[in-house]
């Protein structure tokens, strides 16, 4: 048993409903208690589709058990079919019908159902969501697709590629594909289908009609694309463009696989990040600390551009999806670093906490820990919550997402200028440290207790300097004592390297096995842990 | 129509003429897990572990938005594989996670050991384990001990709010027996907000009732005795075994309409007062301030809300009496009230009080039931989140039914904020120019 708090991904089942709900003409029968509709609201909620989940539950009762459950799944097939006339029925179980075994598969096989069936075996006690969403696509594509269906011979045509791995519920998928349809267009190529976002049935039949396909979410479309490769001879792009070089990459290899020219796409006038970030604002961004979890793919990019494109020094990687993490140990090693490969958010607290980093780049539970911590946070990552899907077009993937990524990050950091100059009159009286930085919201700090209810965790900005002057007084560890004066030139060092510095010299003093920490000390320990 | 429909469909014919429309099919509302979300609030000694899978534990975190706390009060131990191989490894495994969890939180008093729908089937008995485990933790010098229950909120069993009456029905033996010829005591049941139940105590104070406790209790040492001389005022409109074992206690229930609204809350507080045999111009004294103010509250709300029509789709059991305030002090018009589960003898006042020609129907067929409410067009439809953006993208206006069970809506000083829930998304299609 394994003791959850909260969880980065759902049950198997939750990734069938993503890329069922992702399609069209696709309906999905899933076996399960009353109860499971809750996956619903993920969908119609934290998205706000206008639609609901293309899902029918059987919603058995403890008094069916051992009577008449699989005839329950046999009427509500009947009654889905007939009521949503699909071009395909999935059928499937949740956890607890999986444990009541009564075959979803072997009951609609025998039906004579008017539509295709693809049975889901997706084994809720040892697999998780994005699992289950890759095994779903799968099934999908190896059921439906004509394997007599090849491309038209090449001449006279402009090259055709299949897009796969968008889902719904997916971290901003729905911009990406704009943005790479896009950069093909520029390069001439057109876009055969999207799979499974907005793709049906018929659609996934002439899938072996493109020439080649690019795997956007190698969690989601992969294990399709390794399918197609050895059925159809379709190779797969694999390089994921998030970020500028990786899109550069991206670009370069998808037109040598389409025999058209990369410069086409790779002079992109609206690619802005990389002057934005050799511009001397961008300077101060140098060497800052940012620790990166996220699913494998999403995290590998974001170390990337953080390495390569901004400047930063990764001090943590990790993801949560453990399919995966031979690309995460990889990136690791790159950066010097222990992988961290786990899905219990406490010890990605832990370490997020030890790592001590400046800018933490994960997934909503990676905000709210960067919250307690007081560390600022972007979201980089699946899973979703109501903000990831903005109104506005926000891609990850492509040129555009390379601005976007810019923006997202640099902003909860202070800017460079304004970092200057608050180190320069941090001791003017008008110009307390103590009045936080104005991008911050709470441009000044209520040293009252907070208003937000109890129960949320987001308090102010000025909260974190109140817990930080608390911690000043009384030594965190009780460890190794403040002299009076080594305080108070810890009191002038900016706020938001303060904690740092403390920690720092306190660690050193530790190490020194001082007594005391003095005024020295502050400047020895800086000089030892000085870039 | 399947064959279940149709024996489900039917109309009853022994509900003494009240015709109710019974459903069998998809049912679109939460498991008794959802319960914990305000259980885990209200008892703030408590801690809430699930069994069962990652379902479970995805459902909590998504119907509570509750990535949002520090570190909640609950949590889930998520059955895995190798769990199922033998039920021995399985109690072994849960005692390895109870030990683990009570040594990180020992403020914990309770720990309810909640069961899941995966935890049924494979027969996981849960009882045994709280048995074997609370022994385990007794009090001792050392520690202060924690009590350990278990019940069930699966969704094979309960339906949302039932797992708050399972919950408490697993407190009721918990309960001291009051002394032999106590004086008679009032337990109010059900979990409200504590601003709620602190307003319901003062007023049973001004009226003149001396002893009144409160199940569930905000804290596990505070479980009020129960006897022959307790009688019971239901809160909440879920707790049908809540109730029938305080009636095994010999507890007597106190008949009354549930205290929504200026009516509603009157009814109720004269109903518990009549059993102390109270005056009742005393109670018209106490009451009629807050009367006068809910009255007063509700009909800035009637301008907005008069001769609307609404249907409620099923999810807390709220309904009935919900519509019954609707219609009787706002003058809505209730056309279909639907409700997962119908106890006609504690809902009696407020059924008796809904208009005649209310559809009732008990139970759930989505579908059907959506159908009906595309034919029906009322101007509010009351239903859970999965089902909102969709009738809203229909052009029908919906209120989400979990706010009713989130939000202090009980009570006189409430009746003003639970007639706005109602009528916000009916102004806001009214405001908008876009």
């Amino acid at each position: 048993m394994q003791l959850a708090v909260w969880t980065y991904e759902g049950p198997p089942h939750v990734g069938a409903m993503r890329v069922a709900t992702a399609m069209r003409g696709v309906h999905y029968l899933l076996h399960a208690p009353q109860g499971d509709t809750y996956a619903d609201l993920l969908f119609t909620m934290i998205e706000r589709r206008s639609a609901r989940p293309p899902v029918t539950y059987t919603t058995f009762q403890a008094r069916d058990l051992g009577k008449d459950t699989a005839s329950l799944f046999q009427s509500a097939a009947r009654d889905a079919v007939e009521r949503f006339q699909p071009q395909a029925l999935l059928v499937g179980a949740s956890c607890t019908a999986e444990l009541i075994q009564d075959d979803p598969a072997g009951l609609a096989a025998n039906m004579g159902l008017s539509c295709p069936v693809i049975p889901l075996e997706l084994p809720s006690y040892q697999r998780k969501e994005n699992w289950g969403a890759a095994e779903t696509f799968y099934q999908i594509v190896r059921h439906l697709a004509d394997t007599s269906v090849r491309p038209a011979p090449r001449e006279g045509r402009r090259p055709r590629v299949n897009l796969l791995g968008p889902a719904a519920l997916g971290f901003r998928h729905r911009d990406d594909v704009r943005e790479i349809r896009r950069i093909l267009d520029l390069l001439g190529i057109d876009v055969h289908l999207v799979a499974p976002l907005g793709a049906s049935p018929e659609d996934i039949r002439t899938i072996g009609a493109a020439d080649f396909n690019i795997v956007l979410y190698p969690e989601i479309g992969d294990e399709a694309a390794r399918w197609l490769d050895k059925t159809f001879a379709q190779p797969a792009i694999r390089t994921v463009p998030i970020g500028v070089g990786a899109t550069r990459a991206f670009i370069t290899e998808v037109a040598a696989l389409a025999g058209v020219d990369a410069a086409l796409a790779l002079d992109d006038p609206t690619s802005r990040m990389p002057w934005w970030s050799r511009s001397v604002d961008s300077t101060y961004l140098t060497g800052k600390r940012v620790f990166i979890f996220g699913d494998a793919t999403h995290a590998v990019a974001a170390a990337r551009i953080a390495h390569e494109e901004l400047g930063f020094t990764v001090c943590g990687l990790g993801c949560y999806n453990r399919e995966f993490a031979r690309d995460i140990r990889a990136a690791a090693k790159e950066y010097g670093l222990e992988p961290l490969i786990t899905d219990d958010h406490l010890t990605v607290e832990e370490a997020i906490a030890a790592a001590v980093p400046e800018l933490v780049l994960g997934t909503q539970m990676e905000r709210h820990i960067a919250k307690r911590l007081g560390v600022p946070c972007a979201v980089i990552s699946a899973p979703v919550h109501v903000q990831d899907f903005p109104a506005r077009f926000s891609p990850q993937m492509g040129f555009e997402g390379a601005n976007v990524i810019f923006d997202t990050w640099v902003h909860p950091l202070v800017m460079g200028l304004e970092e200057h100059l608050l180190t320069m009159f941090r001791d003017d009286f008008e110009f307390s440290d103590a009045a936080g930085p104005s991008h911050l919201h709470g441009s000044a700090p209520v040293h009252a207790p907070s208003q937000a209810k109890p129960d949320l965790v987001l308090a102010p900005a000025g909260d974190i300097l109140i817990k930080e002057e608390a911690a000043l007084v009384a030594a965190s560890d009780g460890s190794v004592g403040w002299t009076d004066d080594a305080e108070r030139e810890l009191r002038k060092i900016p706020f938001f390297v303060r904690g740092k510095a403390k920690r720092n010299t306190e660690k050193y003093a530790n190490e020194m096995g001082l007594a005391a920490i003095t005024l020295d000390t502050l400047y020895e320990a800086k000089a030892h842990y000085a870039r | 129509m399947s064959p279940a429909q149709a024996l489900a469909a039917a109309e009853n014919p022994r509900d003494g003429g009240l015709a109710v429309l019974r459903e069998r099919g998809q049912r679109e509302v939460f498991c008794g897990l959802t319960g914990i979300v305000w259980l885990h609030r209200k008892m703030q000694d408590a801690f809430f572990l699930v069994v069962g899978s990652r379902t479970c534990a995805h459902l909590l975190q998504s119907a509570a938005g509750v990535m949002i706390f520090a570190e909640p009060r609950f949590a889930t131990a998520i059955i895995e594989e190798r769990d199922l191989a033998g039920l021995a490894d399985c109690h072994a495994e849960l005692d390895r996670v109870v030990d683990r969890l009570l040594a990180r939180r020992p403020e914990i008093r309770t720990l309810f050991l909640v069961g899941s729908c995966p935890s049924e089937v494979i027969k996981l008995d849960l009882g045994n384990a709280a048995q074997r485990l609370g022994a385990k933790h007794l009090r001792s010098e050392t520690s202060q001990g924690v009590r350990i229950l278990a019940y069930s909120g699966s969704g094979i069993e309960t339906t949302f709010t039932e797992g708050e009456d399972a919950c408490l029905t697993t407190l009721v033996p918990e309960m001291p027996a009051e002394a032999p010829g106590a004086a008679p005591s009032l337990v109010m049941v059900g979990a409200l907000p504590d601003i709620v139940e602190d307003q319901f105590l003062r007023l049973f104070a001004e009226l003149g009732i001396t002893h009144v406790g409160v199940l569930p209790s905000r804290r596990a040492g505070a479980l009020p005795a129960v006897g022959p001389n307790t009688r019971y005022l239901l809160a909440q409109p879920f707790l049908g075994e809540t109730a029938r074992a305080l009636e095994d206690r010999g507890a007597v229930r106190i008949d009354a309409p549930f205290p929504f609204g200026a009516e509603g809350t009157a009814a109720w507080l004269s109903a518990a007062a009549a059993a102390f045999g109270i005056d009742e111009m005393h109670v018209n004294r106490v009451i009629a301030p807050g009367r006068e103010r809910a009255k007063r509250a509700l009909e800035r709300y009637r301008p907005v809300l008069e001769g609307k029509r609404i249907t409620f789709l099923p999810d807390s059991q709220l309904e009935i009496p919900l519509a019954r305030f609707l219609a009787t002090e706002l003058g809505m018009i209730p056309v279909e009230v639907g409700t997962p589960y119908l106890h006609r003898a504690h809902l009696a006042a407020d059924l008796a009080r809904l208009p005649a020609e209310t559809r009732i129907s008990e139970g759930q067929d989505v579908e059907r039931q959506l159908d009906r409410v595309r034919t029906d067009r009322p101007d509010l439809t009351v239903c859970g989140l999965g089902l909102a953006n969709p009738l809203e993208a229909e052009g029908l206006a919906t209120k989400w039914s979990i706010e009713l069970v989130f939000s202090p809506v009980h009570g006189f000083d409430q009746a003003g904020d639970l007639a706005e829930l109602f009528a916000r998304p009916l102004r806001r299609r009214d405001v908008l120019r876009i």
